[in-house]
């Protein structure tokens, strides 16, 4: 009986049909709850592009700073699109511009956050909070060591935007507009360089309007 | 005589036929996972799970299991143990599970899961089987726990996220010391895992025929 075909046939497919049904009882009941984290997270790394992010702010804390400090807008891009942004700042001082930049990795789509300062120009601080690198390789791009890198750096060259440039070491500790590469990870920063410099140009009405 | 046996289902996999360094089985999440400490804690934890698991349900199936299709069978199971894991994580421990991104669910084709299914736990009763399980994931979590406290030690000066090496030891503030940014890399899993292999060998005198 256990060799015979219909045998064979029900085992599979019963047993496919209780998996399913344990599985999708646990992800919807678990949803919520993920879901909260997805948010929590993508706030934590808002504070974090601004460089207010301080070590151990409980979820509630870091929803308290967002809702007092920072305001969701969006601009209408040369493109014909809204594109959203975060202003950082009490109402009539801003301290900061978060802009929401993405594009392809190596292995799937990364997102990052891009702070400026007031002056629209400089880098207050980014960070890459979503992505799926390789792990030690691309995947060092959320790595504090290799994001620090572009605080102070300018977008603008002389009134154009040339946005930044991940480059290797030699020129880069140099330019205003370059930061140093990931060694490894030629794929991962060529795309980051490609949608930078893309996304940022959706956002020109904003940046040149405060120049 | 029983309770004897089942010591040694516990205890061999933890040194004498440990998965990683005695059957060289596992070695990608052991490398992916072991830069720190609590993403290697974690992952472990998450594999001993899964293979008591599997290694249980295959047991109280093994009769049923139409052997033709067995194979399939024990990966449904091996996966539907990874993906409610994987979903636990990611409500209740979102930062790590973010750091361990697809290796979680990689476990679906870590080597030692499915061939202590096939080797072990369709051949054994199901109290023998999930001893097995957590033998084998216990001397898998041993290896990825000394692999990560010596990469993290060595490579970030810290266990468990707390600096250990004191910071004023450090170059940039008058000292001497400098991390090995060898060990960060993957090529550093290698290294350290070659030296835990030679050494258990050594002690064993356990040679490759």
């Amino acid at each position: 009986m256990h060799s015979s075909n219909g045998y064979t046939y029900f085992f599979v497919i019963s047993m496919a049909v209780v998996s399913a049904l344990l599985l999708s009882v646990v992800t919807t009941s678990l949803q919520e709850r993920q879901e909260f984290n997805r948010a929590v997270d993508v706030r934590e790394n808002l504070l974090k592009a601004v460089g207010a992010l301080e070590e151990g702010m409980t979820p509630t804390e870091i929803d308290r700073f967002y809702r007092s400090m920072f305001t969701a807008r969006s601009i209408e891009g040369p493109d014909g699109q809204q594109h959203d942004y975060y202003r950082f700042g009490p109402e009539e001082r801003p301290l900061g511009y978060v802009l929401p930049v993405s594009g392809k990795g190596a292995w799937s789509t990364i997102r990052a956050f891009l702070a400026l300062e007031p002056d629209l120009n400089t880098i207050k601080g980014i960070t890459f909070y979503e992505h799926g690198e390789t792990p030690g390789l691309g995947g060092e791009i959320e790595n504090e060591r290799f994001t620090r890198q572009f605080v102070g750096k300018k977008i603008f060259r002389d009134g154009e935007l040339v946005s930044i440039t991940i480059a290797k070491a030699a020129l880069a500790s140099e330019s205003p507009h370059a930061v140093d590469g990931i060694s490894g990870a030629s794929i991962t920063t060529g795309s980051i360089n490609r949608f930078l410099k893309k996304d940022l140009m959706n956002y020109k009405p904003l940046l040149e309007d405060g120049r | 005589m029983a309770a004897k046996g089942s010591l040694k289902t516990v205890v061999e996999p933890l040194g004498i036929s440990n998965p990683i360094t005695r059957q060289v089985l596992g070695i990608c999440s052991a490398l992916a996972v072991t830069v720190k400490l609590d993403t290697a804690l974690v992952m472990s934890g998450a594999l001993i799970f899964v293979l008591v698991g599997s290694n249980a349900l295959v047991s109280v199936f093994r009769n049923l299991i139409p052997s033709r299709v067995r194979i399939i069978v024990m990966l449904t199971i091996i996966a539907t143990l990874v993906i409610f894991i994987d979903q636990l994580l990611k409500a209740y421990l979102y930062d790590i599970s973010k750091q361990l991104s697809v290796f979680v669910g990689l476990i679906i084709t870590n080597c030692i899961v499915l061939g202590r299914a096939e080797a072990f736990a369709l051949k054994n009763g199901v109290w023998q089987s999930m001893l097995d399980g957590f033998g084998n994931g216990l001397g898998y979590g041993i290896i990825l726990v000394l692999v990560a406290a010596m990469r993290e030690l060595f490579g970030s000066g810290s266990l468990l996220g707390v600096q250990v090496v004191p910071l004023s030891l450090y170059a940039d503030q008058g000292g001497w010391y400098m991390n090995n940014g060898l060990m960060l890399l993957a090529p550093g899993a290698f290294f350290v895992l070659g030296l835990l292999i030679w050494l258990q060998r050594t002690v064993t005198g356990y040679t490759e025929e």
